[in-house]
């Protein structure tokens, strides 16, 4: 079987910052992939060459067996990005951000159907956010705002996701209700990739784990992958490394 | 002197009648763009782009081209030349954007001093809302119509071009395409706006309208209603007051949009100076209720902070 996510041995260089060195990940369908590694280390990088939104210096992603922009145009992959991307004050409600999920599957002018509606409705109501969804999105707490964007990724129906640090600065709840959420989704037969740094949540989170730094060093299991030595060599505990490459950003 | 007077008395003339056609059609296609380029940041940007179309607009008179078609070739050269000067030095954009407009705008200058014309082209740079003909409000017509319905039509990939770019992007859209094609509006609306308040002054349709409806409403589809609407009277009751005053059309257009932003800013329901410092001042009165009740000491008070 082919992998969902195929990362073959993609560099990627920001001027003279080497921010992925040949790094080579398999992703499989019906998992939840846990991506650890330091900031810095290259996540987002390797979340953005995905996406096709970094050009890789060399190496080749394949998403579902297709390139990254062909994947993107089928709407198969969805995105959830670190948040600070994103005007806060903005005026759109929660549901109006949901509903953005569905656009690619809509015409020119991305009218929503009743159906659209339903999925929106069905994607909020299972981040719990059904009472929220008329709010103005910057109105809502950190942990909710993130659940909006999980729902989006919901709305959107991908075969694959792409989570970048979705537990930053989160709620206890807000975190329990998406780790359910993308264990159900990856239950169903979707591919779930979550960069992380927070390594208690990664047994009730992941299936498996990558380590990354800059390349990856372990692909695993979960135990295998906290196992301490390797966590050290992850976050360059154990061989000097200089501070200031691969700066995320 | 009755309110139906002051309206029904200009409309007796014909230029006068143009005149607030025009300014509507203006008033109407800039406020909608507008929405979009306050909520992008790119109010600097429609500034430098309205700014760089005088040379292109007096090119296209002298070959006897579309004026839109000089403005979108200089509008975009004006993009291309700020982002050069941006990415391949250390000047940063806001500096490269000063540079390139006012240049672009010099040129424009010098070529209405030594192009010998027929209509007088410094008119493009403070508008002559009172001269326009009859080919003149087709043109704008037209353009205006074209604009309108594009951005009707993409208003929701705009929206989400100017929420969340990175979204765009996952789904299969172009942010780069998006954004050429804002670009293009811009350049197309800013031909439609400067023959009713100049080139100097367009800036202010593309900038005021939206910034007061955002002012307004919390809701995308409310502003692109609000924005309009507003802007379409402040710019009628602008021409009306110019009559009456026998003062600068243009000025008055965007001195009425001006005080209608002030008023906003001040006495918005929710966004208002006002109606935030009244919440701020009940809040702290039911917090000094709460801790005097509570039996302690005089209570200390609240700072001042800013509601994000």
């Amino acid at each position: 079987m082919t992998a969902a996510i195929d990362v073959r041995n993609v560099t990627v260089r920001y001027g003279d910052v080497l921010a992925l060195d040949d790094a080579i990940l398999q992703v499989d369908a019906g998992r939840v992939t846990g991506l650890i590694g330091m900031n810095g280390s290259g996540k987002s990088t390797l979340f953005k060459s995905i996406m096709g939104a970094v050009r890789p210096e060399s190496g080749t992603v394949r998403i579902g067996g297709l390139p990254p922009a062909a994947a993107r145009a089928s709407g198969g992959v969805a995105y959830v990005p670190q948040s600070e991307d994103v005007d806060w004050a903005f005026p759109v409600s929660v549901g109006d951000v949901v509903m953005m999920g569905r656009y690619g599957r809509l015409g020119i002018t991305r009218r929503a159907g009743s159906a659209d509606r339903r999925a929106v409705e069905d994607a909020l109501e299972r981040v719990e956010l059904t009472d929220l969804s008329d709010r103005q999105i910057g109105s809502l707490s950190g942990g909710q705002k993130k659940r909006a964007f999980v729902a989006r990724c919901i709305a959107q129906d991908a075969e694959t996701l792409l989570l970048d640090e979705p537990f930053a600065g989160v709620d206890q709840r807000s975190e329990a209700t998406i780790v359910r959420l993308l264990r159900e989704l990856a239950g169903a037969g979707r591919t779930v990739l979550v960069s992380t740094h927070d390594l208690h949540a990664l047994p009730d989170l992941a299936d498996e784990a990558a380590l990354l730094l800059r390349r990856v060093l372990f692909h695993g299991t979960v135990r295998e992958a906290l196992a301490t030595e390797r966590l050290a060599q992850a976050f360059g505990l154990e061989s000097p490394m200089s501070s200031e490459a691969g700066d995320e950003k | 002197m009755t309110v139906l007077d002051f309206i029904i008395e200009p409309l007796q003339y014909e230029f006068m009648v143009r005149a607030i056609l025009t300014t509507t059609i203006a008033a109407v296609v800039c406020a909608v763009l507008s929405c979009w380029l306050v909520l992008t940041g790119w109010s600097l940007m429609g500034d430098a782009v309205s700014h760089a179309v005088l040379p292109g607009v007096v090119l296209a008179y002298l070959i006897g081209a579309p004026f839109a078609l000089g403005a979108l070739v200089f509008g975009f050269l004006a993009v291309v030349l700020i982002g050069a000067i941006r990415d391949t030095s250390r000047v940063k954009e806001d500096a490269a954007i000063g540079i390139v407009f006012t240049t672009l705008f010099a040129l424009g200058l010098v070529l209405i001093s030594v192009v010998p014309s027929q209509t007088d082209l410094t008119h493009i740079v403070f508008g002559n809302i009172l001269g326009v003909s009859d080919a003149d409000l087709m043109q704008i017509g037209i353009l205006a119509a074209l604009a309108f319905v594009v951005l009707i039509v993409k208003r929701r990939d705009l929206t989400l071009y100017a929420f969340d770019p990175t979204h765009a992007h996952a789904i299969g859209l172009s942010p780069r395409k998006l954004g050429a094609l804002l670009l293009g509006l811009l350049a197309l609306t800013s031909v439609v706006a400067l023959q009713v308040v100049g080139v100097i002054l367009v800036v202010a349709m593309l900038i005021i309208p939206g910034a007061t409806a955002y002012l307004l409403t919390d809701r995308f589809g409310r502003m692109l209603i609000i924005a309009p609407a507003l802007s379409a009277v402040c710019s009628v009751t602008g021409i009306m007051v110019s009559y009456w005053m026998d003062a600068s059309s243009g000025g008055l257009v965007i001195l009425v949009q001006g005080i209608a932003f002030a008023l906003a800013y001040l006495f918005s329901p929710r966004q208002g100076l006002l109606a935030r410092s009244l919440v701020r001042r009940s809040r702290s009165r039911r917090a000094a209720r709460r801790s005097l009740r509570s039996g302690g000491a005089a209570p200390e008070p609240l700072p001042f902070t800013r509601d994000s």
